[in-house]
């Protein structure tokens, strides 16, 4: 990929993320209405004052009016868009672009997504009218695919793969706990997580992420002007997307152990920024942890661990939050559900709390590394599109 | 010579104990066992794999010009369901394809028009039988399919050498459109009506082809009035050992099939130069005779139905057999409905969903599941060739067990299959124990009924494991 980047020309000066989890008494407007406050308040500015508006849902709304009629935003240009579990992060992308092209000096960024009003267990699409011969598998099965084909690839006992995967699921319910904003604020015991009822293969239904309500948002400026609206601004190095050929479903050569998606992007941002060694040089990172067996898979698609060994780091404890490279630190899709539209943003927002030290102090990182990374998938294995920002709390690396 | 040239045969996976059923019920414990079609199939679905397992067996030089399709059980009405059957086969458009529907007599009515047509032709019989609760029908009724394919040919395999048929309105076994059960009346009226009939078919059958009673080696008595059957096959002078065991003990009677079924058991083991006998009492007495040949001898076929019937698991349990055939109602999962299948994308697609056609790339040769217009290896575009790959067995790269996804049984097993060939395709797996799915098990496809919604069928193919040797 030939991606030049727009490395440290646009800035995030202010953020809002509402509290994620069963909204029963909020509507899709009130969620918009609060990160979109929240985010001006954290920049100083008013909604007026911003020049043009990214929102991402997948479901929740269509076009730009599902944002401009609730907070009576007066003739500017709101895009609305859907790149499926990558929503939320490509309203933030492209208006850095728009920033960094000049056209405009603030835009916002804003997701959401209300999941719960559906009244069903797990997400619901809508597809368009078709033949009928798509495998229909949910999500929780597409993604469990993965457990038997890697512990077949490297060797793993099908007991320790579970083990592993109870681990990271343990580990983002330890870290949502701490975090007010999650759905769920509580550990969960190893037993609890390893005997759960089974979903999908061998996924329980602590291997899955929640299905929560949620919004999120972020004001961007050129990289000049940051300091007018911020002491802290958090420097956009990077961004990744791609959309993939679907070439899992089509060709047998494809073994349900990676998402060459994930491996595209990454590579692109790192060589966008100039990462060499992410495990080394960030100081967390956020990733799409959708299901457990995803969030090992992508230890090794994202560089962190070696190929047939993410295992063993997880096991180890290499991604807790006081670990060499904390792994969803704010709890991750595990303790915060998955509202489609607003989990980039959500994740980006953690970065923006813990590189500006203003996370609460119970769980700020404090190893000293100045990179974060936010990470999404969308779609199934090899079937997927997928995106990577790096921010970072200062200019150059 | 007109007459026969090959056959196929197909009976359900599921075989449910009789005594289950009184087990369930208090009541006293039946002997032997049903067949059960599957949750996923249907008369069209049975009629097909029994029309594979025959095409499988033809000589190439035999190409049919028109399929009949006869069941009691049908799947859709105005529609006709041959359509599907041909669709599924690969046949050519220019095949004509008919349905014959309704009646347990459509089955010898279809086997009649294809050996009397002056065509090569195929005539398919399939039927999935239901009953009340406890009745006679539930316990004693069995699914399965047959299909012949007649003509004239060097290579047929039974000569056919006459018939006669007597026609008589009466009611003895009736059942209105969308009813689950049939009504019967006393059955001794039956009897009363059918065994006369049987004698004077069976004669003029015999006078007319110059045969005596005792030419007939395999004597094949079918139809739902199972004493009449029993007093008839006594009665017209054939010898004891020719009377044909009717199977019904093992698998139940199928109905508009049954005959067929018998016939294909009979041919699966019958010397050259033997006279066969079919005797089909329904709404009449109908009489096919037929001489095997020497090709007989040399007919090879992957299964018999004696092989088939032996392949069967057995212990479904009766609230499984309920909920498949719809009469116990369970709580679906909470999750939306599934989309009906559009009627203009599924006849863009027909020959995928309906023929399994692939698409091979003729620049690199990759192979496509479903056909695709730009190659995924090569890129190039437009350069493809539709192939089948129906009959291509598979090997799962991966798996798993659906248990949120709604089926009318759950939980769907799902696979990613990868084909001998080439091509690759998650897909369901049927017919499977989910415990005992592996990486690296072998499957082949078969053609299934998904689920129904808003009133259409949704039909498309499954992997099953391969089981026959």
């Amino acid at each position: 990929m030939a991606s030049k980047g727009i490395c440290d020309r646009v800035a995030i000066v202010g953020m809002g993320c509402t509290p994620f989890g069963e909204h029963w008494d909020k509507s899709v407007d009130d969620l918009l209405i609060d990160a979109a406050n929240e985010a001006c308040a954290s920049a100083g500015v008013t909604i007026d004052q911003i020049d043009a508006f990214w929102l991402g849902t997948m479901g929740s709304g269509v076009s730009g009016l599902t944002l401009s009629r609730p907070l009576k935003i007066e003739y500017k240009p709101v895009s609305r868009n859907e790149n499926m579990c990558a929503t939320g992060s490509e309203s933030f992308r492209n208006a850095c672009y728009a920033v960094a092209s000049g056209a405009y000096d603030i835009a916002m960024a804003i997701g959401v997504e209300k999941l719960k009003d559906s009244g069903y267990s797990g997400l619901v699409g809508s597809a368009p009218p078709a033949d009928g011969t798509q495998a229909s598998l949910t999500a929780p099965a597409s993604f469990s695919l993965l457990a038997p084909a890697y512990a077949n690839k490297y060797g793993v006992p099908m007991p320790k793969l579970k083990e592993v995967m109870t681990r990271i699921a343990w580990k983002n319910h330890k870290n949502g706990a701490v975090n007010p904003r999650a759905q769920f604020k509580k550990e969960v015991p190893m037993e609890t997580i390893a005997n759960s009822p089974l979903i999908a293969g061998n996924l329980g239904i602590f291997d899955c992420s929640g299905v929560s309500d949620g919004s999120a948002a972020a004001i961007i400026v050129r990289a000049e002007d940051a300091h007018k609206y911020t002491d802290k601004p958090l420097y956009v190095k990077a961004l990744s997307f791609v959309a993939g050929p679907a070439r899992g479903p089509l060709d047998p050569e494809y073994d349900y152990t990676t998402f060459e998606e994930c491996v595209k992007v990454a590579e692109d941002a790192y060589q966008q920024c100039g990462i060499t060694n992410p495990r080394e040089q960030l100081a967390m990172a956020e990733v799409h942890d959708c299901f457990t067996p995803t969030e090992l898979v992508l230890m090794e698609d994202l560089g962190f661990s070696k190929r047939g060994e993410g295992w063993q780091d997880v096991l180890s404890g290499t991604f807790d939050r006081e670990g060499a490279l904390p792994v969803n630190p704010d709890g991750g899709l595990k303790s915060f559900g998955h509202p489609i539209g607003a989990s980039g943003l959500r994740m980006l927002f953690e970065c923006w709390l813990q590189l500006r030290g203003e996370a609460p102090p119970e769980r700020q990182i404090t190893n000293g590394k100045k990179l974060g990374m936010t990470h999404n998938l969308g779609g199934s294995p090899g079937n997927c599109v997928s995106f990577v920002s790096i921010v970072g709390s200062e200019p150059g690396l | 010579m007109r007459g026969i040239i090959a056959y196929g045969t197909y009976l359900p996976y599921n075989r449910l104990d009789r005594a289950a059923i009184g087990a369930a019920l208090g009541a006293a414990p039946g002997k032997g066992t049903r067949t059960v079609a599957s949750y996923d199939e249907d008369t069209t679905t049975m009629g097909v794999e029994a029309g594979r397992r025959l095409l499988a067996s033809a000589p190439a030089s035999a190409q049919p010009s028109a399929l009949y399709f006869a069941t009691a059980e049908p799947a859709y009405l105005d529609k006709t369901n041959a359509t599907a059957i041909h669709a599924a086969l690969g046949m050519d458009p220019g095949v004509f394809a008919a349905d014959m529907m309704g009646s347990v007599r459509s089955g010898v009515g279809a086997l009649r028009a294809a050996i009397d047509s002056r065509e090569t032709a195929i005539a398919v019989l399939s039927d999935l039988r239901t009953g009340m609760p406890g009745g006679s029908d539930e316990a004693q009724g069995g699914d399965g399919a047959a299909a012949f394919l007649c003509g004239e040919s060097d290579q047929v395999i039974a000569e056919y050498v006459g018939s006669s048929s007597i026609t008589q309105e009466f009611l003895d076994r009736w059942r209105l459109p969308g009813d689950m059960a049939s009504k019967v009346w006393e059955e001794r009226f039956g009897e009363f009506v059918y065994v006369p009939m049987a004698k004077q078919a069976f004669s003029e059958a015999l006078k007319g082809a110059e045969l005596k009673p005792q030419d007939i080696s395999h004597f094949v008595v079918a139809g739902m009035h199972a004493r009449a059957n029993r007093v008839a096959a006594g009665s017209v002078g054939v010898k004891p050992e020719a009377i044909t065991d009717d199977m019904t003990a093992v698998m139940g009677n199928s109905g508009a099939a049954h005959g067929g079924i018998m016939l294909a058991d009979v041919l699966d083991r019958a010397a050259p130069n033997q006279f066969v006998a079919v005797l089909v009492l329904a709404d009449g007495a109908t009489v096919m005779l037929f001489r095997t040949t020497d090709a007989v001898a040399r007919y090879k076929r992957k299964e018999t139905v004696r092989q088939q019937l032996a392949q069967g698991k057995p212990g479904l349990s009766y609230n499984a057999f309920l909920t498949w055939r719809n009469v116990l109602q369970r709580e679906p999962p909470r999750r939306p409905d599934p989309d009906r299948p559009a009627a203009p994308p599924s006849f863009r697609s027909d020959a995928w969903k309906f023929g399994f056609m692939g698409s091979r790339c003729t620049a690199c040769g990759t192979r496509h599941l479903p056909p695709q217009r730009v190659c995924v290896s090569c890129k190039a575009t437009d350069k493809m060739t539709l192939e089948r790959v129906a009959d291509s067995a598979a090997t799962v790269a991966t798996f798993t067990i659906d248990r949120l996804a709604f089926s009318p049984s759950p939980p769907v097993v799902g696979a990613v299959v990868d084909f001998d060939g080439g091509g690759r395709l998650p897909c369901e797996l049927t017919d499977v124990e989910p415990d005992k799915v592996a990486i690296g098990d072998r499957v082949e496809m078969t053609f299934r009924r998904i689920y129904t919604a808003e009133g259409i069928h949704n039909y498309f193919w499954k992997a099953r494991p391969v089981r026959s040797s």
